[in-house]
């Protein structure tokens, strides 16, 4: 994975863009984020996952320097965001959880309040700004007030935003809660475009379906620590043991027959089902179970393969931890 | 391992930031006093100032044309010079004394919480700038539309004196009339810092409104009346020395007001004749000589108070520092 990534040429190059170690951040007497590690590498995107009030929004701001940690150590990019904050901000982009504009200006004036903040000269800024609302198809409104700006424009206008600063690593905390579907997929397809251009992102989020389309690598977060980490397969082999789930509509079923599935190679379970069986798998075994249904005696009426997803791994997992609590 | 050992080396014990805490305050400062200029808020201050101050002015001119005695601080009774209106005696001192703590709570109270409640905060805070700019910022943008609007008053004031009276202002009347306004500037950043002290404190816009108007009413009206209570009980009358005690004592906590202060401020200011901003035995008045104090004279008479008021606004500003320093900024 990492030797795929080519390096974008800059001063502080060196080593993991975003490494944390026993990060903790406790509030009088709840922990928030509890001895987090966390290792993010160049030109990822990495998918922090878990349900609100886990930690995720905490760590974002600890590793932008506006949340002081309890403990642990921080670098963004080489610096420690506690330190030099100024030096981490100017090369991270952070687009916060639901974000705000000031509604009475424009698009172009709101971009122009960041671009000055960022201190950019004005020529390079105006190019900047032109760039990025035509990139996010928000051209046409640029001198419209954001205020008649419907959430899809809004969260468009923030990643716009994020860019202005060209920055090395982009920060997007719920960015396509309250977007509507098509307006996710779309949103979606821009932060895929942000790795192209070899800017690493780190993406909360508990939309695990929209996390798993774009993330090379997540971790899942819970009270405050991260509990499961790497590619979506892995997790899914991980928690779920098989990857694949496969329903079986049979006519005429026997405890022979299920023991027959059961048995099939690279089957990890075998479960009851209204009308047939649901088989989960390693890998794909369709046809190895049509031909146990046939050499049972069964008539299979059909046979649906279903690809695990995060939101399964998700629910198991916490199922399984409350269980054992 | 061995490799992240030596790339992260231990914090040090007290982290000192790196950059300046300035960096960003003049793109702050600019974007706020847009959008004060601009706001209808501000246009509602504004329109309510000139027309009371214009009413008042005139309405003084009109008193001054008609006195015959000569006055070599004509000038500077316009600011001073009351008129009756029914019960109510009103001069422009009053009504700027009124208006502008209102005008300086209008502009600061939804400062912090209005950019919490926009979800704005966040997003300026992720930029490469301290929160002391954006604090810092904002103060100052607050304060330039507050000297944009004095200043304006003034010079519309100066030119309505010359131009109704036909008397052109001396130089010291020229200097009394600046310093009156420094003064009025200083008297409207402690409100300022007032408002935006709450604004940090309060997460509601409304609240923080509702409290700095509750301390402006408290001590334009309430705290005179429990300075003179207190002073009664701490110190009874029971010899004539008591009596003093009593009125000195009473002086000095309704110094605690910056109402009290600023109207010190201005007596000694724009009133000459004042020689002394407490109560004066008639035997200190032995051998006085009668008339006006020179400039020096009556801005050291003021002096402490003056510094009182500088230093109440930068104490209010500095405890609003150091809760949005210490403040959790997360929506």
């Amino acid at each position: 994975m990492r030797a795929v990534m080519e390096p974008r040429p800059a001063p502080d190059a060196v080593g993991p863009v975003i490494e944390a170690i026993g990060l903790t951040k406790r509030y009088d007497s709840l922990v928030a984020v509890d001895h987090l590690d966390l290792t993010i590498q160049r030109g990822e995107v990495y998918g922090l996952l878990g349900p609100n009030g886990s930690g995720k929004t905490t760590t974002i701001l600890m590793l932008l320097g506006l949340t002081e940690p309890t403990s642990g150590q921080v670098r963004v990019l080489g610096r420690d965001p506690a330190r030099d904050p100024l030096g981490v901000k100017r090369q991270v982009g952070y687009l916060p959880d639901s974000v705000g504009f000031y509604d009475e200006l424009s698009a172009h004036e709101n971009l122009r309040y960041t671009a000055d903040l960022n201190g950019l000269p004005r020529p390079e800024a105006e190019r900047r700004i032109a760039e990025g609302l035509a990139r996010m198809g928000l051209r046409d409104v640029a001198e419209r007030r954001v205020g008649t700006f419907s959430r899809g424009m809004r969260q468009r206008l923030g990643l716009a935003d994020v860019l202005l600063k060209q920055p090395q690593v982009a920060i997007l905390d719920e960015p396509t809660i309250g977007l509507d579907p098509e307006g996710a997929v779309e949103f979606l397809a821009m932060i895929r475009g942000l790795k192209e251009d070899g800017i690493t992102v780190l993406l909360a989020s508990h939309l695990l379906h929209q996390v798993q389309a774009v993330c090379d690598r997540v971790g899942l977060f819970d009270r405050g620590r991260i509990v499961l980490a790497g590619t979506v397969d892995r997790l899914s082999e991980q928690v779920l043991g098989g990857a694949y789930r496969i329903h079986l509509e049979v006519e005429g079923q026997t405890p022979a027959l299920a023991a027959a599935l059961g048995d099939a190679p690279g089957v990890v379970r075998v479960l009851q089902e209204p009308g047939g069986y649901l088989v989960e798998a390693r890998s794909d075994v369709r046809g190895a179970l049509a031909r146990r249904v046939v050499a049972s005696g069964g008539s299979l009426l059909s046979l649906r393969l279903e690809r695990l997803g995060l939101d399964e791994v998700y629910a198991r997992y916490f199922q399984e931890a409350r269980r054992d609590g | 391992m061995a490799e992240r050992t030596e790339v992260m080396q231990p914090r040090a014990p007290a982290p000192k930031r790196e950059g300046s805490p300035w960096t960003g305050l003049w793109a702050v400062t600019l974007k706020e006093l847009a959008d004060h200029l601009s706001s209808v808020r501000m246009r509602v201050l504004e329109g309510l100032i000139l027309l009371t101050a214009l009413g008042t002015v005139s309405a003084a001119i009109q008193t001054l044309r008609t006195t015959v005695s000569e006055d070599p601080f004509l000038f500077l009774r316009i600011f001073t010079t009351a008129q009756q209106a029914g019960e109510l005696d009103y001069s422009f001192v009053l009504f700027v004394s009124f208006l502008i703590p209102l005008a300086a709570i209008g502009l600061g109270f939804d400062a912090v919480n209005g950019e919490y409640n926009r979800r704005t905060l966040s997003r300026v805070l992720a930029q490469p700038i301290y929160r002391d700019a954006l604090l810092a910022g904002k103060f100052l943008a607050g304060l330039c539309t507050l000297t944009i609007i004095l200043l304006g008053l003034w010079l519309l004031v100066t030119g309505l004196g010359i131009f109704r009276l036909g008397v052109l202002p001396s130089g010291e009347e020229v200097a009394r009339s600046l310093l009156f306004f420094f003064a009025t500037i200083v008297y409207a950043g402690i409100w300022l810092a007032l408002a935006m002290l709450f604004s940090v404190l309060f997460r509601q816009p409304a609240t923080s409104a509702l409290a700095a108007l509750g301390v402006w009413l408290f001590f334009a009206v309430f705290w005179p009346i429990l300075a003179g209570i207190f002073a009664q009980v701490i110190r009874p009358i029971d010899s004539p020395f008591a009596e003093l005690g009593q009125l000195q004592l009473r002086l000095a906590l309704s110094r605690l007001s910056p109402n009290t202060l600023y109207a010190e401020v201005l007596l000694s200011l724009l009133n000459p004749e004042t020689r002394a901003l407490g109560p004066v035995l008639i035997t200190q008045l032995e051998g006085a000589v009668r008339g006006a104090l020179p400039l020096s004279q009556s801005l050291l008479l003021a002096w402490p108070q003056l510094t009182g008021m500088i230093a109440a606004m930068l104490v209010l500003f500095a405890a609003a520092y150091t809760v949005f320093q210490r403040q959790e900024i997360r929506a």
